[in-house]
C-alpha cells in the first residue's frame, strides 16, 4: 500500500457536538489531521472549532448538518469533500429516546429510525463514491452494542442500530475494494451525556479513551470494535443465550 | 449519586448534572429545585466546598474549551472547566505560562477563580483572581452578566475566591505571562529549623520567583521545623519536555499503611536525601508546579476513609511564634503529615474571602483517623490566637465562629449574596457549615 505522507489528512466528525466526537476531534487534529465539524448546535460547533484549533494549531471547519434532513445531504457532502484535503469520515450522531416513552408515542420511534438509521446511511451513501475515488481513508461508525440483541429495555434503538451494522457490513465489503477501511465501533458503557445518571454503570469508558481507541482502530482498518474492549466477551455472552431464556430476562 | 472532595473524609448525597454544552449548563441552572445548587468543577478542594447534601450539583468538568486565545497579548477566554494543567501545556507552545497555578494541574480555572488559588510565586505574582480580566456569571436570577474588577468590582471581589457562591461561571479571560522557556532554574536547599527555615525564606522571596518549602511535620525538639526549601526563577534556555507518562494508585491502601512509623521514615529519607550543600537544576516548569500529578489519584494513599487538609496563612509578624506553636502541636499529636508546606506570601487576595495575606501559608494533610478532629481543633484556635485564617479550599471541619473572625470582609461578601442572591439558590455544605450567608 502506498501513503503519501505529505498529504493533507481531513476527518470530517458528523454529530460533532457529543463528548466522544469532541474528543475525537482533539486526538485526531493532535495527530495532524485538520477536521471539519458537522452538527446543528453551530454555536457549540463554533466553541469546539476554536478550541482544537488553539489547542493543536490545526485548520478546523464548521459545516451545518442535520442527520434527519435526507434531503440536505447531497449539497452537505458536496461542500464537506470540497473543504476537505484527504477525506476521512467518523459517524457520531444517534439519538436513544427512552423505550418505554416509545411504547407510547412512534414519533420517537420514527425518529429514533430517522437518525439512527436512515440518516447514517443517507450520508455514508453520498460520501461513499468520493471516498472511492479516493482510493484510501478510513471510515469509523460510532454504533452500539444495542444492535447486537434486541433487549426489552432498547429494541427500537437496538434495531436500528442492528441494521446500521448490517449496512456497514456491506459498505465494508464495497469500500475494501477501492482500498478504504469501515470499522463498526460498538460502545459499551461510555461516561457520556448519553448514560450519564444511569444507575448499574461500570468500567465505563472516559470520552478520551473512546475517541483514542476509535482512532486506533482506524488505523488498524479493524472491522468491527468494542469500546471498552471486554464488552466483546460482555456481548458474546448476551447474544448466546437461548431465546427463551432472554425474553424473561429484564435487560 | 455521592460526591466527594478531594480529600474524601466528607461525602455527599446530591443530584448531579453534567452538563456538555453552554445550553444545557443554563438549563441545568435554571431547573426546578427545593435545595440550593452548587458548582463542582475539579473536584480538587478537598472539603466540602463543592457538596451540597440533599441537594444540586452542577458538574462543570465537560465544558473545557478554550474559546479563543491571542498569541500576541497573551489574552485567552475559557469555558470553566478547562484544567490550569492544559492551558499551561498549551501556553507553553507559545512561550507563555498561566501566571498563577496551585499544586495541581488538574483544578480548573472555574475552581482556580472560585477559591482565588495561589501558588508558588504568590509573593511576587498574587494568586489567580489577579489575573483575570472578567468572567461571564450566570447570576442566580438566571441573568448573565460580565462583571470585572472595574464594572461591579463588589461582584468581582465576591465572586473571586467566593467559592461559587455567586452564581455559575460561562467564561473566563486570563492574561497570561510572557516567559522565554518552558523551564526553571530550581535549587534546592536545606533547613536544620524553623528559625533556619524562615530566615532563608526571608531571603529567598527577595531574590526569586518562585519559592517553596516541604517542612518535616514529624520532626521534634532541636530539629522541629527543618525542611527542604526550593526557590526557582524562570530559565532562559528550553529543557525537554517532561515525560507524559504517569504511574496510577490503582487501589486504596488499606488505612494503617499511613502510620506513625512510616510517615516519620518517608519523612526522614526525603529529608536526608539531599546534600548539605543543596543543588540546581533545571527542570521543566510544569513538574515543578506540578509534582504529586505524576501519581494519579494519590488521594487513594490514605485509604477509603480519606483525609483532611489543613491550611492556614498567619500574618507575617505572627509567624515566628504561631508556626512554632502549630508544629509543636503537629508534632506532639504524633498523627504526622506525609507532606507537609510551608511558603511564604507576599500579597492580599482580592476577593472577600481570598486566604491569601502576607505572611505564612502551613498546609498538612491529616489521615482521617479517631482525634483528627481534636487535633484540627486545636490548629484553628491557634491559627486565630495569631490573626491567621484556614483556607476554605482545604478545610472541612472548621467552627462558623472562628471563619467569621477570620474572614474580616464576610459582612461586605454576605451584602453582595443578600442582593444577587435573595432566595439562597446558590448554597453547599461548607456554605451551611460556616453559616456565610449568617
Amino acid at each position: 500500500m502506498t501513503s503519501n505522507k505529505n498529504r493533507k489528512e481531513s476527518w470530517l466528525v458528523l454529530g460533532a457536538s457529543s463528548s466522544v466526537a469532541r474528543a475525537f476531534a482533539r486526538a485526531a487534529a493532535e495527530d495532524g489531521a485538520d477536521i471539519i465539524l458537522a452538527g446543528r448546535d453551530m454555536d457549540d460547533l463554533g466553541r469546539t472549532a476554536e478550541d482544537v484549533s488553539v489547542r493543536t494549531g490545526r485548520d478546523v471547519d464548521v459545516i451545518a448538518f442535520d442527520a434527519e434532513d435526507v434531503a440536505s445531504h447531497a449539497a452537505f457532502v458536496e461542500d464537506a469533500v470540497n473543504r476537505a484535503g484527504f477525506l476521512n469520515v467518523f459517524l457520531a450522531f444517534g439519538a436513544m429516546p427512552e423505550q418505554d416513552e416509545i411504547d407510547t408515542d412512534f414519533a420517537l420511534a420514527e425518529r429514533s429510525i430517522a437518525v439512527n438509521y436512515t440518516g447514517a446511511l443517507s450520508v455514508l451513501h453520498r460520501l461513499a463514491p468520493h471516498l472511492e475515488e479516493q482510493g484510501d481513508g478510513h471510515v469509523v461508525v460510532l454504533s452500539s452494542v444495542a444492535g447486537d440483541r434486541g433487549r426489552l429495555k432498547n429494541y427500537v434503538y437496538g434495531s436500528a442500530k442492528a441494521g446500521l451494522n448490517t449496512y456497514l457490513q456491506g459498505l465494508r465489503a464495497r469500500l475494501f475494494r477501492k482500498g478504504v477501511s469501515v470499522t463498526t465501533i460498538k460502545p459499551g458503557f461510555m461516561d457520556t451525556d448519553m448514560t450519564w445518571g444511569i444507575e448499574g454503570m461500570f468500567l465505563v469508558a472516559s470520552p478520551d479513551q473512546a475517541a483514542r481507541a476509535c482512532l486506533n482502530a482506524a488505523r488498524k482498518r479493524r472491522h468491527v470494535v468494542y469500546v471498552p474492549f471486554f464488552w466483546w466477551g460482555i456481548m458474546n455472552i448476551i447474544r448466546h443465550i437461548p431465546e427463551f431464556i432472554f425474553k424473561k430476562m429484564n435487560i | 449519586m455521592e460526591l466527594s472532595g478531594w480529600g474524601r473524609a466528607l461525602t455527599a448525597e446530591v443530584r448531579a448534572w453534567r452538563p456538555e454544552r453552554a445550553p444545557g449548563l443554563a438549563e441545568a441552572f435554571r431547573a426546578e429545585r427545593e435545595d440550593g445548587v452548587i458548582v463542582y468543577a475539579g473536584g480538587r478542594s478537598y472539603g466540602d466546598a463543592p457538596l451540597n447534601g440533599g441537594g444540586d450539583v452542577i458538574m462543570t468538568g465537560r465544558l473545557d474549551r478554550i474559546l479563543s486565545a491571542d498569541w500576541e497579548s497573551g489574552e485567552v477566554v475559557c469555558e470553566p472547566g478547562v484544567t490550569i494543567g492544559d492551558l499551561m501545556r498549551i501556553a507553553l507552545s507559545h512561550k507563555f505560562i498561566v501566571p498563577v497555578s496551585p499544586g495541581t494541574g488538574f483544578a480548573t480555572v472555574g475552581g482556580g477563580l472560585a477559591n482565588d488559588v495561589h501558588g508558588k510565586n504568590q509573593h511576587r505574582h498574587g494568586s489567580f483572581g489577579d489575573h483575570v480580566q472578567w468572567v461571564d456569571l450566570m447570576l442566580p436570577s438566571g441573568e448573565v452578566k460580565r462583571i470585572t474588577p472595574d464594572a461591579d468590582s463588589e461582584l468581582f471581589n465576591a465572586t473571586v475566591g467566593g467559592i461559587g457562591l455567586t452564581g455559575i461561571m460561562l467564561a473566563m479571560s486570563i492574561k497570561l505571562r510572557r516567559v522565554k522557556s518552558n523551564a526553571v532554574l530550581m535549587r534546592e536547599k536545606k533547613a536544620r529549623d524553623l528559625d533556619e527555615f524562615l530566615a532563608m525564606q526571608d531571603e529567598a522571596r527577595e531574590k526569586h520567583a518562585y519559592v517553596v518549602g516541604w517542612i518535616d511535620a514529624t520532626a521534634r525538639g532541636r530539629s522541629l521545623g527543618r525542611g527542604i526549601m526550593e526557590s526557582a526563577d524562570d530559565s532562559q534556555g528550553e529543557t525537554d519536555a517532561p515525560p507524559g507518562g504517569r504511574i496510577r494508585m490503582p487501589v486504596e491502601m488499606p488505612g494503617f499503611a499511613m502510620n506513625r512509623v512510616s510517615i516519620s521514615l518517608f519523612n526522614a529519607f526525603y529529608y536526608h536525601r539531599l546534600p548539605f550543600g543543596g543543588r540546581e537544576r533545571q527542570a521543566p516548569i510544569t513538574q515543578f508546579l506540578y509534582p504529586l500529578d505524576a501519581i494519579e489519584d494519590w488521594n487513594r494513599l490514605y485509604g477509603k476513609r480519606g483525609f483532611y487538609q489543613f491550611q492556614c496563612a498567619l500574618p507575617e509578624v505572627e509567624s515566628p511564634v504561631g508556626l512554632r506553636k502549630l508544629m509543636e502541636a503537629i508534632s506532639g499529636a504524633g498523627t504526622g503529615s506525609f507532606l507537609a508546606v510551608l511558603k511564604s506570601m507576599g500579597k492580599w487576595g482580592r476577593g472577600h474571602l481570598s486566604f491569601p495575606m502576607p505572611g505564612y501559608t502551613l498546609a498538612l494533610d491529616f489521615p482521617s483517623k479517631p482525634g483528627v478532629i481534636e487535633l484540627l481543633d486545636r490548629l484553628e484556635r491557634i491559627t486565630l490566637d495569631h490573626g491567621g485564617r484556614i483556607y476554605l479550599a482545604k478545610d472541612g471541619a472548621m467552627k462558623a465562629e472562628s471563619f467569621a473572625q477570620m474572614y474580616p470582609k464576610l459582612d461586605e461578601f454576605r451584602a453582595v449574596l443578600d442582593r444577587i442572591d435573595p432566595n439562597r439558590v446558590m448554597d453547599s455544605d461548607m456554605s451551611r457549615r460556616l453559616k456565610i450567608r449568617g
